[in-house]
């Protein structure tokens, strides 16, 4: 236990930082450096930079294609759901990661919110999880890997709920080690009280992320790059005026 | 959404359903011609894989969409029921998730770490020749590229963008389908899709400006091969023969405002099936409307009724062969923007009362083209009567009308007709609704494959163009007059057929007019006026058949119709039902 716990706690972050920084970094190098022979733009039309900003932002805040009529709106609630959750429980983790001393008041006011969102979280994603099995047409497209990552994240939050919940892990015990990490010191675990669970929960994190850039999940920045949401309907030569001669 | 749309989306998953159909392949001598170097015919086995994933590999890396929709998509189904051809199908493979799949589990096999790594486990699969020949020269031709599916997914993931990276990669190991590159290397041989030559083009532009002459007795030049003009026009090739009233309006429009254009049959066509081809082939039959429009000096390109033309001139023509030295527009925009400026200003709606209208949005106008507003403006401008379809499948969530793409070839009817289904389910509901009569469907593709979903469904609907009804509801100068004119000439001759002599059947009494025989009987016979056809018998008929008539096939000339067509029976083999084929009266 004490090798093993040695090294999800003082090596493999490193491994971690360095597989995910390198590996997000280059998928999302390899997207900006392929060329766009034409621009491609779906209609509802972004007609300048603006609208097309505007329109990817409405995509990635609120999923409005997924909203859109004549779509699924389940399968919206169901997402935007579970990735607004995910979204506050990563910014409740800050509380771990800044302010050597004091925890920001913005962070500090995220927790209530973001506890919340570790327990509801796991409605939608249960949901996500299920709607692969039982309807016929999703389960055919479905591969073993997209159920994967849906229990991995299952598996991240109940550890987490459950060391929050039923092992406490004390709150000035978690920041030492990230803080240690963060300065690169090795973190002495005779020193500290972390529960078998809390070190789980730790190491599912770190498969996650260094699951990200090799998976779908890299969504998360393509989306950014979706032609026919950035790019628009401008050029020189077409008018809509029958005034040209 | 009414209650018909609804149903029609609970689709029973067929898995295979989609395996028969599968497009005819390409003869040497078209393939010979394309502009994008491909083999005469399918390489053997053993050499297949190599060159598609050389192709694969270039697509990638010269198309940012590729290489992003092959990365991000997370399989969530978003897209699945938006597609026609699964609609019609329920082959899992006609989703546009797993059409994109076919590709995508090569392109993890052979190009990512955890394709190689993990194999099937992240759905990733080694190209074999099969996938190439059962797989992708049977689905990515069930693909319309009709873009539907990016419109609902939550990255814009486009399946048309994958379906012509996949048919490039076909291409280079030789599965080319015949009816593209057939019509392709028409266009190369003759300046459009039908492959009508430069005299035929031209006799029909004749021909339909004599038509426009006897209805409107207006003279409507539809000038071809000007050497200099302000307006170079592109029909789909289409519009000169089958949708002609297509054709005629826009020549009125024209005519209305005094335009010096002109058609070239160089470039006498709008569409472009480099679109469902190759972009080497897109790009070459662009060019030679730049090269035709430089040459005539024009300063305003402008595109008929068609949609995939569109989008080829919208989205690709300045990218790949700017810049360009004209402006261009859509003639429905130009018509449209005219009507806005008050330019038409003889327009009388109530000459398309006998219709009602609905539209349907052709994908590429709508999803591809900015263009859903103009069409809608255009027809509330000229008709009285427009009802638009239900909003889930108009606009951009318009559902292609499963031609497109270069599909709308004979061996695929079957998947058509199937892929027809939801635009005649949203059809029908205004048909039953509102009492529909007229499909107004701006595209040459719509104008061959809708009317045939139509009849397969059993909806009573015409299918046309918006400049049709414009051309109806356009009066242009002198038009009036001369139908004026033209209906009193019909008057006078109803009233001299009033005059023909009649004859009482009841006394024999001989009248000069049915009137005077009328009020003779009336008066004799108590038969009232009505019922005076009784008694009274025009001598019209006897007349008629008295005027002597002449034989088409061998010049003997008879005293009557009768004996003519009695000899044409005899002689020629020739039913006295068709006898006016060859007997001509010399009246
Ligand atoms: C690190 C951040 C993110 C993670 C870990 C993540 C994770 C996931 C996962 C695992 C799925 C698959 C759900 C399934 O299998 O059904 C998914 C789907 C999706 N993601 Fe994300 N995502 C992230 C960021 C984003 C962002 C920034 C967007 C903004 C557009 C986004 C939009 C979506 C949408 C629309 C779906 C599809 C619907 C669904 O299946 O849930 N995601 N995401
Ligand atoms: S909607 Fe988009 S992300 Fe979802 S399965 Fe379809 S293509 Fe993939
Ligand atoms: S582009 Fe159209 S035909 Fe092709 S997969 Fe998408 S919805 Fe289906």
């Amino acid at each position: 236990m004490g090798v093993l716990a040695n090294f999800v706690v003082n090596v493999l972050p490193y491994i971690t930082l360095l597989v995910f920084v390198v590996g997000v970094v280059y998928r999302v190098a390899v997207w900006w450096s392929r060329p766009s022979p034409a621009p491609i733009p779906v209609f509802p039309g972004q007609r300048s930079v603006g609208s097309a900003v505007a329109r990817v932002l409405a995509d990635v805040l609120l999923f409005r294609s997924l909203f859109r009529f004549g779509g699924n709106r389940i399968l919206w609630l169901g997402s935007w759901l579970f990735h607004i959750s995910f979204g506050l429980i990563l910014l409740r983790h800050l509380r771990y990661f800044l302010g050597a001393e004091r925890v920001p008041g913005w962070v500090n006011a995220l927790q209530g919110i973001g506890v919340a969102a570790a327990v509801v979280i796991s409605i939608p994603l249960l949901y996500l999880l299920l709607r692969r099995i039982v309807h016929a047409d999703i389960k055919w497209i479905s591969t073993p890997a997209d159920y994967f990552v849906l229990l991995l994240i299952l598996s991240v939050v109940l550890s987490g709920l459950y060391a929050k919940f039923f092992a406490k892990p004390f709150v000035v015990d978690v920041k030492y080690v990230i803080r240690s990490l963060m300065a690169f010191q090795p973190v002495d675990l005779s020193k500290v009280y972390l529960s078998t669970s809390f070190l789980v929960h730790f190491f599912l994190v770190q498969v996650l992320l260094m699951y990200i850039p090799f998976s779908k999940v890299m969504h998360f920045g393509g989306v950014f790059f979706s032609p026919t949401r950035t790019h628009y309907f401008g050029g020189e030569a077409h008018t809509k005026s029958s005034e040209e001669v | 959404m009414g209650e018909q749309l609804e149903k029609m989306y609970d689709v029973e998953l067929k898995p295979g359903a989609g395996e028969n159909y599968v497009c005819n392949l390409t003869k040497p001598e078209f393939a010979e011609v394309m502009a994008t170097d491909i083999p005469k015919e399918p390489l053997p086995d053993h050499e297949m894989v190599p060159v598609a994933l050389k192709k694969l590999d270039q697509m990638r890396k010269e198309r940012k969409s590729v290489q992003l929709y092959l990365d991000i998509c997370v399989r969530c189904g978003a897209c699945i029921k938006q597609c026609h051809y699964f609609i019609g199908t329920g082959d899992p493979k006609n989703t546009p998730v797993g059409r994109a799949e076919l590709l995508r589990k090569v392109y993890r096999a052979h190009f990512t770490i955890s394709g190689k790594l993990f194999g099937s486990l992240v759905g990733a699969q080694k190209l074999t020749p099969e996938i190439l020949k059962n797989e992708w020269y049977k689905y990515f031709y069930q693909c319309s590229e009709c873009r539907r599916c990016s419109v609902f997914c939550p990255y814009g993931i486009d399946q048309a963008e994958i379906t012509m990276a996949g048919r490039e990669v076909l291409n280079s190991v030789g599965l080319a389908p015949k009816y593209v590159t057939q019509v392709i290397s028409q266009v190369y041989k003759h300046g459009n899709n039908l492959g009508i030559p430069e005299p035929a083009f031209k006799y029909n532009c004749q021909f339909l400006e004599e038509e426009i002459k006897e209805s409107t007795g207006v003279d409507v030049k539809i000038p071809v091969d000007k050497e200099k003009a302000d307006i170079l026009y592109l029909p789909p090739s289409a519009d000169l023969f089958t949708n002609t009233d297509t054709m005629i309006g826009v020549a009125k429009v024209f005519h209305a405002i005094g335009a010096d254009w002109t058609m070239s049959t160089y470039a006498s066509e709008a569409a472009n099936f480099g679109l469902f081809f190759s972009y080497d082939d897109l790009k070459t039959i662009n060019l030679r409307v730049v090269e035709t429009a430089k040459k005539i000096g024009a300063k305003l390109v402008i595109f008929g009724e068609c949609g995939h033309a569109w989008r080829a001139a919208r989205q690709f023509m300045e990218a790949m062969n700017g810049p360009l030295p004209f402006k261009f527009m859509n003639i429905l925009e130009f018509t449209a923007d005219l009507l806005r400026k008050g330019k038409l200003k003889n327009i009388d709606k109530s000459r398309n009362d006998d219709v009602v209208v609905t539209l349907h949005d052709p994908c590429n106008y709508a999803r591809a083209g900015d263009l859903v507003e103009e069409t809608r403006y255009i027809i509330q401008q000229v008709c009285n009567n427009f009802h638009d379809m239900d909003p889930s499948v108009t606009k951009e969530r318009t559902f292609c009308c499963g031609g497109g793409g270069g599909l709308l070839t004979e061996e695929l009817m079957e998947l058509r007709m199937k892929g027809g289904l939801p635009r005649a389910t949203a059809v029908k509901e205004v048909v039953e609704a509102h009492g529909v009569n007229y499909l107004a469907a701006p595209c040459a593709i719509d104008k061959a494959q809708l009317p045939l979903v139509m009849q397969h469904y059993n909806i009573p609907v015409q299918v046309g163009g918006i400049h049709d009804l414009v051309g109806k509801a356009l009066i242009l100068e002198g038009q009036e007059e001369f139908e004026a004119k033209k209906k009193a000439e019909e008057e006078a001759a109803k009233a001299a057929a009033a005059a023909v002599p009649a004859v009482c059947g009841l006394c024999d009494a001989e009248f000069a007019s049915m009137d005077e025989c009328c009020e003779h009987a009336e008066k004799e016979h108590k038969i009232s006026k009505e019922q005076c056809d009784m008694a009274c018998e025009s001598k019209e008929g006897a007349g008629a058949a008295a005027v002597p008539a002449v034989c088409g096939l061998c010049d003997a000339e008879f005293a009557s119709m009768d004996e003519c067509c009695e000899h044409a029976e005899k002689e020629h083999k020739i039913s006295k039902e068709q006898c006016d084929m060859v007997c001509e009266s010399k009246q």
